[in-house]
């Protein structure tokens, strides 16, 4: 199976123009450089509460947004800024709303766990382990009512699967047919327990089987096999045939948190994962396979280095939330 | 007495009762290997193994369900949830099954159950994970709610919890576990539920606070020293049992009462305590009660709409300002 994968995986690059291709390769580079520099910033106190980041996830949030429409939805986690900036938020937006200030995302109410833009379809990431899952069978159920040809791509851990919610959210998705991708990042480990430590079943897509929906394991580490299994699912989920499972293998790079040096993992298990960066894999397959200049990747290196330094200085820059506003929005007014 | 920290009082009180106690055993995220989200059970599983200690999947409903059903099974849980917002998940076995179960069936069985949480904000950790949630447990017959706000305390207080024999909710408090206070060291040292206790005598207001706001109350009250006002601190313990008897005694001499909590205003544990004071000592009070509490907004990120969302010493000041 896992065969079949690559080689459609394969059959998918070359379909890719090189314009997309290059994209890809954008946005991946941003998220790695953004996420670098949030770490500094949190190191320098000018980011605070908790902060998990997304290195070495990268290959998964743009694989898979890489295979929706615009108008398609996002439904994350706490681990979100990678899915926020794939979906097309500005690096200054996400920036400002980890500085707490009122130009960012959520307008410095929200903080690293709680990015959210209507106009971007991007709707939230939810810090309750497994509370996407319900959100996004919801929306689905919105699109399905509507009759619009939308679907909703639903990040979570693999850490949500011994909630109930996954359960009950691929129950209810399955039975009426709702338009749900449903991705799982399997990193191995939720905070410090291992997967084979939380669930019974560690073949996670083999949790789609008792839904009667499609369940896949894909390599997350490659954002074209993710690209292709996403575009799948949701050409199928268009068509009114449901949601499917997406098991992505993929490493967090760093620990849990910003709090957790990963004392629970071992340097060389880190160094062999380090070793498939998804980022450096796809330079490499663009520069050998589809022939690219490194000149060409270089300058993409800079330029998003330079939107990163742009978005922290915007973010520095930007005003606090007016203390008189603290009770505005509890409701509509 | 040994100067420890409110998370070393917990671990020892911990430890002392699955020494004493076979049936003791603990369960919950990260608990084991992880040493606990914030280090509580740091150590036990290297002494008393995972048989004892055991992690968990994250599942909070059947986390709690199956501390219930191994209480009633004769066993007596100790259940960590990672904090207190993750108990949101659990409140149907807590409120369902925990707390109903012994009146329910009759009085045939118990749930010698302790859950332990976690809570506050303070941290800029936003709107999900900064709740204080005590309320939602006082509301409901049939669970112990206890709030520990010193080292001493947490001890005393988490084993008492473990050897008496109903549900309890010990809410600790996350900007606590590093405060360091003397803390006995016999074996059989208890705190008792039901007893609050008188943490500064002042003649003036009787200032009523529990968890971290007794901390924010003392502060308030020396505050207020400077300024000639002669505050007595009040801190509750626990919230059920609740010891009226203790405030109305203080608030019958002062003639005033502010109560101090970190859950939102509305409907907050403060509020219960108020109508009790209210209904039985009307005629004793000189002004109005007032409350000082967080704002009625889910909690911003934002560190200066945070801080203006919760409780402060200063708020406490003007509060007791307000009635002076
Ligand atoms: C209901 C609930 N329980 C516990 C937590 C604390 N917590 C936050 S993240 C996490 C681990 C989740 O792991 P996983 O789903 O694998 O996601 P990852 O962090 O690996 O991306 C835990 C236990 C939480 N946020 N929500
Ligand atoms: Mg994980």
């Amino acid at each position: 199976m896992a065969l079949e994968r690559e080689r459609i995986a394969e059959r998918a690059m070359y379909r890719l123009a090189e314009g997309e291709l290059l994209e890809i390769y954008r946005l991946m580079t941003l998220i790695r450089r953004f996420e670098d520099k949030v770490a500094e910033m949190y190191t320098r106190g000018k980011i605070t509460g908790f902060c998990h980041l997304y290195a070495g996830e990268e290959a998964i949030a743009v694989g898979a947004i890489h295979g929706l429409y615009d108008k398609d939805y996002v439904v994350s986690t706490y681990r979100e800024h990678g899915h926020c900036l794939a979906k097309g938020a500005s690096a200054r937006a996400v920036m400002a709303e980890l500085f707490g200030k009122s130009t960012g995302i959520s307008k410095g109410r929200g903080g690293s766990m709680h990015l959210f833009d209507p106009v971007l379809r991007f709707m939230g990431g939810y810090a309750i382990v497994g509370g996407g899952l319900p959100i996004a069978t919801g929306l689905g159920l919105a699109i399905a009512y509507r009759g619009d040809p939308e679907v909703v791509c639903c990040f979570f851990g693999d850490g949500a699967l011994p909630q109930g919610a996954f359960h009950e959210s691929l129950n209810m998705a399955s039975l009426w047919k709702l338009p749900v991708i449903f991705v799982c990042e399997n990193n191995f480990y939720g905070m410090g327990t291992l997967v084979q430590n939380a669930i019974c079943q560690e073949e996670l897509y083999r949790f789609a089987d008792p839904y009667k929906i499609p369940g896949v394991r894909v390599d997350g580490m490659d954002v074209i096999e993710v690209y292709a299994a996403v575009s799948e699912a949701a050409a199928r989920a268009r068509e009114g045939k449901g949601p499917s499972l997406i098991e992505a293998i993929t490493y967090r790079f760093r620990g849990h948190s910003m709090s957790d040096p990963a004392e629970y993992r071992s340097k060389r298990e880190e160094r062999i994962w380090q070793e498939r960066d998804p980022i450096k894999r796809f330079r490499h397959l663009l520069l050998h396979e589809r022939k690219i200049a490194a000149p060409v990747l270089d300058r993409i290196d800079q330029e998003e280095s330079a939107v990163v330094d742009d978005a922290v200085k915007f973010a520095d820059e930007s005003p606090e939330p007016p203390l008189s506003e603290l009770t505005k929005n509890v409701y509509v007014e | 007495m040994a100067l420890i920290t409110y998370r070393e009082a917990l671990n020892q009180a911990l430890r002392e009762e699955l020494d004493r106690d076979e049936r003791v055993f603990i369960m919950g995220e990260e608990v084991g290997y992880f040493g606990g989200a914030f280090k509580v059970t740091d150590g036990l599983i290297a002494t008393y193994g995972e048989k004892r200690v055991r992690d968990t999947p994250i599942s909070e409903l059947t986390i709690v369900g199956a501390g219930v059903g191994a209480a009633m099974g004769g066993l007596r849980p100790v259940v960590e949830l990672m904090t207190i917002n993750f108990a949101l998940l659990a409140i149907d076995q807590i409120v369902n099954t925990a707390a109903k179960a012994r009146y329910m069936f009759g009085g045939q069985t118990k749930v010698p159950l302790v859950i332990r949480a976690p809570q506050g904000g303070g941290h800029q950790l936003g709107a999900q994970h900064s709740q204080s949630l005590e309320a939602y447990f006082v509301h409901c017959p049939g669970i112990r709610v206890a709030l520990p706000a010193t080292a001493a305390d947490a001890k005393g207080m988490l084993k008492y919890a473990i050897r008496q024999e109903d549900p309890v909710m010990f809410l600790e408090h996350e900007s606590l576990y590093g405060m360091k206070g003397e803390v006995p060291e016999d074996e059989d040292y208890l705190v008792p539920f039901g007893q609050a206790k008188v943490v500064r005598e002042g003649k003036d207001v009787t200032i009523i606070a529990y968890s971290k706001t007794v901390h924010d109350a003392l502060i308030a009250a020396d505050l207020l020293e400077n300024q000639g006002t002669d505050a007595e601190v009040i801190d509750l313990r626990t919230l059920n049992p609740l010891d009226i008897a203790t405030v109305l005694e203080s608030v019958r001499k002062t003639a005033r009462a502010v109560v101090v909590y970190e859950g939102w205003l509305t409907g907050g544990a403060g509020a219960e305590v108020a109508a009790q004071i209210y209904q039985a000592a009307f005629d004793d009070l000189d002004a109005p009660i007032q409350r000082v509490a967080s704002a009625d907004v889910p909690m911003p990120y934002n560190r200066h709409l945070e801080a203006a969302a919760l409780p402060s010493p200063d708020k406490i000041v003007r509060a007791v300002e307000r009635i002076s």
